[in-house]
């Protein structure tokens, strides 16, 4: 293909072997230093299945229970590894149960590469069993995609399909492979994609926008950073800690920039966002200057754009053109990576210092933290709540853990009160809002971070949606520790019902099985807390384990997450109860 | 915002799957796509989309950065119907017969610069370019006699301001 610019090896010039298609994709998985790959087998990936039988030592994989749980635990993986994660299903359903991993992965950045087999190239158009137009399907939530019906194109394609993936702003993609390319024999020869001629991954910073961003940020009296998922895919954490150090200026994340900054830096003022913290969301609409950085300013962070921030000259720093000027009209735009242009501005920053300004974030922070933030995690009331969980998690982890989170109300209090000291730590579906993300990319986040404590905060409902994958923890004892909130409800949407729907609970309670019979059932070691005087010990046997934990912890029914930015409402309108 | 006509031109890679990841951007956003023409550009080996929308310059500036993100994209443009040189084509099908029955059709033919692409027993087919206007002019115009068939093609678009896709494609390579 000439639109493709390949490496050339120049030292060892590879010499062609004569394989098959299937032994192909292995050999193009392992020249992509891929060692691990979730899936699930089927008819039209069988081929390749067959394959990795025999090279069993060289590249491991794991039978998630089903396809979705393997796109999850791929990208638990790629998250806390920030390499590309993969993932393969056969035609047909173990495609389209793909789907939503797919789209999680693709609204939040998430460098993955999905295999799927499909039927024999003859069939396809024929509805055959269990063919279905994955390429299609997935074309709208992937980066990019391809049905590869020729063995000889394999090669290409995958070199491609990982330079995509990973490149500038990461994304899935997903080659989709006819089960006649995956018989047929090719002269396999691979050689790593460098280059695609119509795809320019990171745009070149322009001094000028430099200039003019440096400028407005040493005139500026309130200067404040709100800093994304950008920072950790750029893997910019030391220039932004430089900056902000230098510079003196209040940083607030969104809910995947989360660890991009430790959580207990001076200068780290919090959560911007529908539960962020009070402080931030507040004062974006009193700043002068709002210095966005790799993020892509999301509803649920902005809430009503006609009152967000108009105060302010806004910069944007951002690897992606098309994120510019998208929901927030900018006035400074400073195109590239983070990492890149961090370092190119910091020398033409004024060291400086906003005390007047900081104190303000301070004495916000106070009020929150005495009308709601004391008693989410030192309660005093009768029923436990997430928050003194999660702070206890902080207190026996050191707050050296991986926390990774499913989709509620768990999700802000976890994502509220962990404490970080190192990037690529808070792992959650933030874009998509995913439920059952949780318990899949615990496994891939463990198995990427073998020398890590990896504990998972999850609700009852999302824990139900992907509750299978406890079979993947027992098969391959991986040792994750599984954090169960169970308040007995679909937690945030009844807190909804209760706000905006006249507490008309419509299918939101919910009648739970026995999880810890459950996990006992899969051999998993497990407790169940009801008393706030067991939670300590639990938290602490939980964490002292070698082997997976299921902990259950029975959280007070009807609580709910604050402060709240209702839905379409101004970031100034946050309720703190 | 106000809403106009935008011509929207797509330098891409020849990619079998393309169009429908384009088309998808409209879809996501609800705006309609009012023509759409894709043929082969200046460029060997590059293909141009030209697609015309009726819609305010803010979507139509987001579609274009959609539209560019994607691979297989090398450039996309968007311009206003003064900034370019544009045409669409149409085909009428008409019964032979009317052409000796009804003197008014060959006026209309002249007046139209419409031009005569064959003729036989049963029918004639002519063929006309030019702007939408015209075109709609000329179909009310033979309405009334009865039109066997009609089509009307996608529009095609040069800009008079320059498009550097063979620079833009050198930047690529080198960078």
């Amino acid at each position: 293909m000439e639109t493709l610019k390949a490496e050339k090896k120049d030292s060892k010039s590879q010499k062609a072997i004569r394989i098959t298609g299937a032994e192909a994709i292995i050999h193009c998985l392992l020249a992509e230093g891929v060692d691990l790959i979730y899936g699930y087998p089927g008819g039209a990936i069988m081929p390749v299945y067959d394959e990795l039988y025999k090279f069993q030592d060289k590249l491991t994989h794991i039978l998630t229970r089903h396809e979705q749980g393997a796109t999850h635990a791929a990208q638990g993986y790629a998250r806390v590894t920030g390499r590309v994660g993969v993932a393969m299903a056969t035609s047909g359903p173990g495609a389209t149960n793909l789907v939503t991993g797919i789209a999680d992965a693709q609204i939040d950045s998430t460098p993955m590469v999905c295999i799927t087999g499909q039927v024999t190239r003859s069939l396809l158009g024929s509805d055959a069993f269990q063919e279905t137009d994955i390429v299609g399907i997935s074309t709208p939530v992937t980066k990019w995609n391809y049905q590869i019906t020729k063995v000889e194109e394999i090669p290409e394609i995958m070199a491609k399909a990982f330079y995509i993936a990973r490149s500038g702003r990461p994304g899935p993609v997903l080659v989709d492979i006819t089960k006649n390319a995956q018989f047929d024999e090719l002269d396999f020869v691979y050689e790593k994609c460098t280059a695609v001629r119509s795809y320019k991954p990171v745009p070149k910073p322009q001094p000028s926008s430099l200039e003019k961003a440096a400028e407005l940020i040493n005139s500026a009296k309130k200067p404040f950073i709100v800093f994304g998922q950008g920072v950790i895919l750029g893997e910019a954490e030391a220039e932004l800690k430089a900056l902000v150090e230098k510079a003196g200026i209040p940083a607030a994340w969104t809910i995947l920039g989360l660890s991009a900054m430790d959580t207990d830096h001076p200068l780290n003022v919090g959560m911007v966002g529908m539960h962020g913290n009070y402080g931030p969301n507040m004062l974006t609409n009193e700043c002068d200057v709002l210095i966005a950085i790799g993020m892509r300013f999301d509803d649920r962070v902005t809430g009503d754009l006609n009152t967000y921030a108009k105060q302010a000259k806004i910069i944007h720093f951002e690897i992606d053109p098309a994120e510019v000027n998208k929901n927030v009209k900018v006035d400074v735009a400073v195109l590239g990576n983070a990492k890149e242009t961090l370092e190119q501005i910091l020398p033409m920053l004024d060291k400086k210092e906003h005390k007047e300004w900081k104190a303000e974030f301070d004495k916000m922070y106070q009020i929150e933290y005495d009308t709601l933030i004391n008693k989410d995690i030192y309660p005093t009331k009768e029923g436990l709540t997430m928050g003194e969980v999660i702070e206890q998690i902080n207190v026996a982890s050191g707050q050296k853990a991986v926390i990774v989170s499913d989709v509620g109300q768990h999700q802000m209090i976890a994502c509220r009160y962990a404490k970080f000291k190192q990037s690529k730590s808070n792992i959650t579906s933030g874009g998509l809002g995913t439920m059952g993300f949780g318990l899949p990319a615990a496994i891939g986040a463990k198995m990427g971070a073998m020398d890590r404590e990896v504990v998972a905060i999850i609700g009852d409902g999302g824990y139900q949606m992907t509750i299978q994958e406890l079979g993947v923890i027992f098969q391959h004892n991986v040792p994750v520790k599984i954090v169960v909130l169970n308040n007995d409800h679909l937690g945030m949407v009844r807190q909804w019902q209760e706000l905006f729907f006249d507490r008309r609970y419509a299918s939101t309670v919910m009648t739970n099985p026995d999880f810890v019979k459950i996990a006992e059932g899969y051999h998993i070691k497990s407790r169940r807390v009801t008393e706030r005087g067991d939670l300590q010990d639990a938290v602490k046997e939980m964490m002292a384990s070698k082997d997976p934990y299921f902990l259950e912890v029975k959280v007070e029914k009807e609580d709910n997450v604050f402060p709240m930015i209702p839905s379409g409402a101004s970031v100034s309108d946050i309720r703190l109860k | 915002m106000e809403k106009q006509w935008y011509t929207i031109s797509v330098y891409s890679e020849n990619h079998v799957g393309l169009l429908n990841r384009i088309s998808g951007i409209f879809l996501k956003r609800h705006i309609n796509i009012e023509s759409l023409n894709v043929s082969k550009s200046e460029i060997e080996g590059v293909s141009k989309f030209t697609i015309v929308v009726f819609t305010t310059e803010d979507w139509t500036r987001k579609i274009v950065g959609q539209i560019e993100k994607q691979i297989e994209v090398i450039k996309a443009y968007y311009h206003t119907d003064d900034e370019t040189i544009y045409q669409e084509s149409a085909l009428f099908k008409i019964a032979s017969h009317l052409l000796f029955d009804e003197r008014q059709i060959q006026n209309i033919i002249k007046e139209s610069n419409a031009q005569i692409v064959t003729v036989n027993r049963e029918f004639f087919a002519l063929a006309k370019t030019g702007r939408r206007h015209e075109i709609d002019e000329m179909h009310d115009a033979l309405e009334p006699y009865g039109i066997m068939q009609f089509v009307r093609s996608g529009r095609i678009t040069v800009t008079k301001a320059a498009m550097p896709i063979s620079e833009i494609l050198q930047e690529f390579q080198e960078n």
